[in-house]
């Protein structure tokens, strides 16, 4: 656990020394506030679900995660200096995990952020806050998947610009087939509609967390760090 | 030939292939404490995969390694934290300042902050000369002060195995030197691997040296051992005032002398003459040839012992000379 954080906090320090962070922030916000108050002033509603009612935003978030999570192994490969870390006293389990944390962490932050579009709903009318909290919550495992699909493509390659576009290739794959379930046949549309992120995000923000959404988030979670420590491990036998 | 101590590194039937190209090809050594042990070679002989497989980097197809008695494959954790590993080009967090960068490196090692992490880092600090570029970011660093940075993190743990693979490619002379000097100065209490093409370095540094081509060791021993098994008889230059005939004559005929070469020479001016006179193996015929010049009325201006220099050693034992052989 210690080594986890101690990973965490150099990936995190490693964010906010170099400006991507910042842009990455900066045009999540600045593109979800649109959209937030897009809904405000355009239609008038005074509530947070236009935010983390699928569409844009899971779109959003399909770019915005490969984008946080593109350099934390291509960027180690390219500079080499991947094979220090590796050698020494902590896993590749570990190494994975701290990465993905600090990730997250970045992620985090970004959200917390946009609470304050949630203040300003309350300034104009009253807030519901259950469906709120739960659609913060849809937004924040949609990132986490997406986030884990990012590092998992960034363990692919040294080169930052294909990881980011092989992992914003997955994550729309995973968002587009989702809309396009009824095109394919009827045996293979309930595994289809489990796997496209549009069902699990309409749920969370219409207030309703349910254990199968969480286990979708759960599940990419896993499968993208695992392969992630996979592929980290390959290299021993290459 | 080797240390005193026990045993830090066995290396026991190592392979590696890449596919179908094999970069470690059965190799086998022991290192003991206290040895500084260099590791030469072509590019392309093995050097790095041997020290990646070392530092568990790499899995080995076959064969087994320990360090320090752990086995690096099934107690690799063990065995990383007793290694101090400097990879080759120095691949530093250049986004962090060189104290940030020792601190990461304490946390992953786990030197608890408060007393012992500071006066670890004061020793390490002082040991590479790194007192004054604390605040600096490792990227803004010069590579030579980069390179300071790297073994600092390499030996801020006190490890027992310190493998540093090329410490002083890219450095100027100076550089050079300076990191040379603190190599020695570690080990003199640890045990240290290094790899170098540099045969000066291995003389200056190391107490045992290993050459690896093609995956294969192909010798093993003080660099004073590797010199005189490489020269087996003596080469003698020598130069004399005299005809030139006469005096060639007169060398070939020395007690003791296999061949004479009249070796063309700009620096020899008026009468003076080089030759390069070829033992028998096992006999030495300097006091004869300075016997046979007072007897000559020769003067003799210059007598020197040639040294087969590592580089030659290096050349014929990888290869790269192919007309002479080692003879050993």
């Amino acid at each position: 656990m210690r080594n986890i954080t101690t990973i965490a906090r150099r990936e995190l320090g490693a964010y906010f020394n170099s400006p991507i962070a910042y842009v990455v922030v900066a045009v999540f916000l600045l593109l979800s506030a649109l959209l937030f108050f897009n809904a405000l002033f355009i239609q008038g509603q005074a509530e947070l679900r236009e935010l983390f009612n699928g569409f844009w935003t899971t779109l959003l978030v399909a770019i915005v995660g490969p984008a946080i999570s593109m350099r934390l192994l291509a960027e180690e490969k390219q500079n080499d200096t991947l094979e220090l870390l590796l050698t020494m006293p902590v896993t590749d389990w570990q190494v994975v995990l701290g990465k993905y944390l600090a990730a997250l962490g970045l992620f985090a932050f970004a959200m917390a952020m946009m609470a304050l579009f949630g203040v300003s709903v309350r300034l104009l009318g009253p807030l519901d806050l259950g469906p709120a909290l739960s659609g913060f919550l849809g937004l924040f495992f949609t990132a986490a998947a997406y986030i884990a699909v990012g590092l998992m493509t960034s363990s692919f390659t040294k080169n930052q610009i294909v990881a980011f576009i092989l992992g914003v290739l997955i994550c729309l794959s995973l968002w587009l087939i989702g809309k396009v379930v009824p095109v394919f046949p009827p045996w293979l549309q309930p595994t289809l509609d489990w796997l496209g992120a549009d069902s699990h995000i309409n749920n969370l923000a219409r207030g309703v967390i349910d254990t199968r959404d969480l286990l979708y988030y759960a599940t990419i979670i896993f499968s993208c760090l695992l392969i992630t420590q996979t592929t980290l491990e390959s290299r021993r036998w290459r | 030939m080797t240390g005193t101590g026990k045993t830090m590194i066995h290396v026991e039937g190592l392979t590696k292939h890449y596919g179908n190209v094999v970069a470690v090809a059965g190799i086998s050594f022991d290192v003991h404490a206290g040895e500084v042990l260099g590791f030469l070679g072509p590019n392309g002989a093995g050097k790095t995969t041997t020290m990646r497989i070392l530092t568990s980097y790499l899995s080995p197809t076959g064969g087994r390694a320990e360090v320090a008695g752990f086995d690096v494959f099934t107690q690799s954790l063990q065995a990383r934290a007793r290694i101090g590993y400097l990879p080759e080009g120095t691949p530093l967090y250049r986004d962090m300042t060189v104290l940030e960068y020792l601190h990461f490196v304490c946390d992953v090692r786990g030197i608890p902050r408060g007393e012992t992490r500071t006066s670890r880092l004061r020793r390490v600090v002082d040991q590479c000369g790194l007192g004054d570029r604390l605040g600096f970011l490792i990227g803004e660093l010069s590579k030579g002060f980069r390179q300071r940075v790297g073994l600092a993190q390499a030996i801020v743990h006190e490890p027992e195995v310190l493998i540093l693979d090329e410490p002083t490619s890219g450095l100027d002379p100076n550089q050079i030197v300076e990191i040379r000097q603190v190599i020695k100065q570690i080990g003199q209490e640890k045990t240290v691997i290094f790899s170098t093409h540099i045969m000066q370095e291995v003389q200056a540094v190391c107490s045992r040296v290993l050459i690896i081509s093609d995956g294969k060791i192909v010798a093993d021993g003080t660099p004073e051992q590797l010199q005189s098994s490489a020269q087996g008889q003596m080469e003698i230059s020598v130069e004399l005032e005299a005809p030139a005939a006469e005096a060639r004559e007169a060398l070939s005929r020395v007690e003791g002398v296999a061949g004479v070469q009249a070796v063309a020479s700009d620096a020899a001016p008026g009468n003076r003459h080089r030759f390069l006179v070829l033992a028998r193996p096992g006999a030495d015929p300097r006091a004869a040839i300075f016997r046979m010049a007072v007897e000559r009325r020769f003067v003799l201006t210059e007598m020197v012992r040639e040294r087969a220099s590592l580089e030659d050693v290096f050349r014929k034992l990888t290869g790269g000379d192919s007309s002479a052989n080692a003879p050993s």
